[in-house]
């Protein structure tokens, strides 16, 4: 099991609100479910939370619970459950890097040394700078090892080439989404077999 | 070989325009409203015709499941959900159909929708894909706006709703019920079942549940006719299938092939061969890590179709084809399998919740040497009693790759055990 919990140590503030425009965005997603049944929205709301101040307090959960009028344990349950929601801060760069079979087997463990040497901190570790965490399968397993770093996917990462994308989000320089090989999405490297419109 | 005319997905690499005008160049969108006017019995007669079997894994016929819904709306209307909580370890398929082809998905919902007589569709999709959730968003906003799906969409006279529900990590959200309490708002943890979702699925309500692929493949299926996709392929295992091959080859890819192909061919022919040749295969998971895997013997003549796998006692299971070879240390790769069944029970059923987290740990010992022989049969023992005890799949999932493991790899294991048992002397 997966359960994840708050930090003690972390000061939780005393309250929560959605601005303006995230309350907006809030209401879209409420009417996406029947009447009645407003409590579903809970997921997208706690990570429009989340995505307002990087983070889930107590606060936040509270204050969802009493927007769709539900019992707060309700929403802690669903907020310690799933695996995104973030119940401590987290640093400037969120690496989440999948170590799981497809990506194991083509050198994770090197990509994992290169985050490790560029940020300066292991792997379940986190400083102001950047979080790294192994998550499980990211489902881009033809373009592993992968890492996902905010909402985007690193893909056919190398030591090397995960070293320079990494060395480049620290020093704020502009890095390239998606496959580090220039390879297009999940086409074989250098070119497809199939789809070459001569059919 | 497949030929390029009578693949499904013409944009599967991007290539193309992924929207609106692109979908409709590959024939998307092309008078839906002739299909759904031909009514629910046919489509669903049509798509039983074709033999679709799902493309999530379980290979239930696609056609028998639509069927399944009470044939009127009564007091509770009808939702169809669409499983996109792609996170099968070797799958990234669906990725695919919602970044490049997310107009094949939209349409399948709308005529899947109309089929199982449903006003409303949810489309779940895992949290991690943020970029496809954007890229499938669009297509249904593109949708909407030509009026091909909101208020008497395509001109059918019915009125469709598609909404997008994102996860946010949980792997067991890819059981059907799981992914139904999630869209609740609950914790996603299976239900029982009986009630089935086509009786009491999402709010109550009738609902089913399918996979990505099999709901966009729908279109091109009617489109083209039943005889067409079930000309593809071997009998009782029909039509084109997204592979995904992954690990030690050396051009990792995702392709479009017909059902049946060898195992082999699909490797030689699209992934440019196994790394160092096909000699230097060790094994291979041919469905996706829940599926046990296939020592090279079995590799070297296999099928890739749901019955041709199931007869050498693995599965097709989503088509995620993981290849392992001589530098592989097998007992390693399935711990690590071990570690991501554990991470992900639910923890509502002990055998799998328990039994999860002690088989990781065999196995991490095992993976050290630091075990006994005779723990190989304790830990196949255990696997055998979690496997059919608990409310959902997860518990069979974490148990067969295990089981796959001793069964084709035993002296490997106790050669691992019996090095260290003779350096301890």
């Amino acid at each position: 099991m997966s359960s994840h919990y708050p930090d003690p140590n972390v000061p939780q503030p005393e309250t929560f609100a959605f601005t303006p425009e995230v309350m907006e965005q809030a209401k879209v997603f409420i009417a996406k479910y029947p009447a009645g049944r407003q409590r579903s929205a809970v997921m997208p709301l706690l990570d429009l939370a989340q995505r307002q101040v990087g983070w889930l307090s107590r606060a936040a959960m509270d204050y969802i619970a009493d927007l769709l009028g539900m019992p707060p344990i309700k929403v802690y349950e669903v907020a310690t459950f799933y695996t995104m929601y973030r119940l401590r801060p987290v640093g400037k760069h969120h690496v989440q890097l999948c170590t799981n079979i497809s990506c194991w087997l083509r050198g994770s463990d090197d990509v994992k040394r290169a985050a490790e040497e560029v940020f300066g901190i292991g792997f379940g570790q986190s400083n102001d700078e950047a979080t790294l965490e192994e998550v499980e399968c990211a489902g881009a397993c033809v373009n592993a090892p992968v890492a996902q770093i905010g909402d985007d996917y690193y893909e056919d990462l190398t030591y090397d080439n995960a070293k320079a994308l990494f060395q480049a989000l620290k020093d704020g320089k502009p890095v390239t989404v998606g496959s580090q090989i220039g390879r297009q999405t999940s086409c074989p490297e250098g070119g497809p077999t199939t789809l070459k419109g001569d059919a | 070989m497949l030929q390029d005319k009578d693949r499904i997905f013409t944009n599967l690499y991007g290539i193309q325009d992924p929207f609106l005008k692109g979908a409709q160049a590959r024939g998307d969108w092309d008078n839906t409203k002739a299909i759904l006017d031909k009514g629910p019995e046919w489509i669903i007669d049509q798509m039983k015709a074709s033999g679709l079997r799902g493309r999530g894994g379980a290979g239930f016929s696609t056609g028998m499941k639509w069927s399944f819904m009470p044939k009127e709306v009564g007091e509770r209307p009808h939702y169809l959900v669409v499983n996109a909580d792609e996170g099968e370890p070797g799958t990234c398929k669906d990725r695919d159909i919602m970044r490049h082809d997310p107009h094949k998905l939209v349409e399948g919902c709308l005529i899947a929708s109309y089929a199982i007589r449903a006003h409303t569709c949810y489309i779940y999709i895992r949290g991690e894909f943020y970029r496809e959730a954007e890229a499938l968003q669009r297509a249904i906003d593109e949708a909407y706006a030509a009026g091909l799906i909101g208020k008497n969409a395509s001109g059918s006279g019915w009125d469709f709703d598609l909404f997008i529900h994102r996860g946010m990590g949980a792997y067991v959200c890819g059981e059907e019920t799981a992914l139904i309490n999630s869209i609740e708002g609950k914790k996603g943890q299976p239900r029982l079942k009986p009630p089935f979702p086509a009786g009491v699925g999402v709010f109550g309500c009738p609902t089913t549940v399918n996979n990505v692929e099999s709901i966009a493949v729908a279109p091109t299926i009617l489109r083209r006719g039943a005889d067409w996709f079930a000309g593809l392929g071997r009998p009782n295992n029909t039509g084109t299938k997204l592979f995904c091959i992954s690990g030690h080859v050396n051009k990792p890819c995702n392709v479009e092939e017909e059902m049946g192909i060898p195992l082999k061919e699909l490797i030689e022919k699209h992934c440019g061969g196994v790394r160092g040749g096909w000699d230097n295969l060790l094994a291979i998971i041919p469905g996706g890590s829940s599926v046990p895997m296939l020592p090279k013997n079995i590799c070297d003549d296999v099928l890739m179709d749901f019955d041709s796998l199931r007869a050498v006692q693995s599965g097709l299971g989503t088509a995620a084809v993981i290849v392992m070879d001589k530098s592989t240390d097998l007992v390693r790769a399935i711990t690590r399998l071990a570690k991501f069944y554990m991470h992900e029970s639910c923890g509502q059923c002990t055998p799998c919740r328990e039994g999860s987290g002690w088989m990781w740990r065999v196995m991490e010992r095992m993976s050290q040497g630091r075990a006994s022989v005779e723990e190989i049969d304790m830990l196949f023992d255990v696997s055998k009693q979690i496997e059919g005890h608990t409310i959902c799949a997860l518990g069979d999932a974490a148990a067969w790759p295990i089981q796959g493991l001793i069964r084709h790899f035993r002296p490997q294991i106790e050669e691992r055990l019996g090095r260290r048992a003779q350096a301890a002397e």
